[in-house]
């Protein structure tokens, strides 16, 4: 059941995406390029996800413990750390240099072409070296 | 401004949102695109790692789909029916930006979904502060490189 829940979690995620436009690297690009042809299309995919999970994790919450797991895996740290904002801040210029996140990017694998082949590996051995890194230092 | 593209951005959202409530209803995950892919690579074997792993399946089969499927559906710049856009930076480009976005993401605990949606949905300050962050870094870095260097993707 873990796995079917997966898989349909999953294929919405990834329909979503295509849907909305953000397995297009130019629509990405086209919405961080405030100073150009600015493309407002990321504003509605953000906001229509943001919006959706407000409203439906609140109705699923009061569940009081999800279908498939003892109880709800929701981050309780409060605190902002260098660690978090440099990585996002790392994160925000790769984004910008590409036009891909790792959703789009692992979404876009059907269409495999050599720069995306690039990324996605280049993506793979990044994350191991977080991991590396953050092992080291907890 | 294309509203077209607009609305079918809002589409795919609330698409993205279904997804994200269904494995919080499910799972009582997040919904994190970098923390489920990098997990099912390098989590030791375990249930964990197998729902992780149908998870990609499904969001690399959804866009595949669209594309056999219902192409007109898709939402790509310039293109009336596509679902999947070509990448428009160079490989050495493409290396270095997919090595800053695992270092960032692994280290900041999560990207555009995981922080930017699911994390916002929660009103969660430590992601509310890394959307700004990678969303101004990402601006930032777009205006640099076409406008102040004039090339690049």
């Amino acid at each position: 059941m873990k796995v079917l829940a997966g898989l349909v979690a999953g294929l919405l995620f990834g329909l979503g995406l295509a849907v909305g436009g953000m397995t297009d690297p130019q629509r990405v690009l086209g919405f961080l390029d405030v100073a150009g042809a600015w493309d407002p299309t990321l504003i509605g995919v953000m906001g229509g996800a943001v919006v959706t999970s407000f409203i439906g994790y609140r109705l699923v919450w009061r569940m009081g413990a999800p279908r498939l797991e003892p109880h709800f895996f929701i981050p309780t740290r409060q605190d902002l750390d260098a660690r978090l904002l440099g990585g996002a801040a790392l994160f925000g210029i790769g984004w910008g240099l590409s036009g891909y996140c790792p959703g789009p990017a692992v979404a876009s694998i059907s269409g495999l072409t050599g720069p995306l082949a690039a990324f996605v590996a280049a993506m793979a051995a990044g994350w191991w070296m977080a991991r590396r890194l953050s092992n080291r230092q907890g | 401004m294309d509203t077209a593209s607009l609305l079918n951005g809002v589409a795919g959202g609330v698409l993205i949102g279904a997804s994200a409530v269904f494995l919080m209803g499910m799972m009582g995950r997040i919904a994190g695109i970098s923390g489920i892919v990098s997990g099912m690579l390098y989590e030791p074997v375990n249930s964990e790692r197998i729902w992780k792993g149908a998870f990609v399946l499904g969001l690399v089969l959804g866009p595949f789909m669209l594309t056999q499927l219902a192409p007109q559906w898709g939402n790509v710049a310039g293109v009336a029916e596509g679902a999947i856009g070509a990448p428009m930076a160079s490989v050495p480009v493409m290396v270095v930006a997919g090595l800053l976005v695992g270092l960032g993401t692994g280290l900041g605990a999560g990207c555009t979904s995981g922080h930017g949606v699911c994390g916002m949905a929660r009103l969660s300050t430590r992601s509310i502060m890394a959307t700004l962050v990678f969303l101004a870094c990402g601006m930032a870095t777009v205006f640099v490189v076409r406008h102040l260097l004039g090339g690049g993707a």
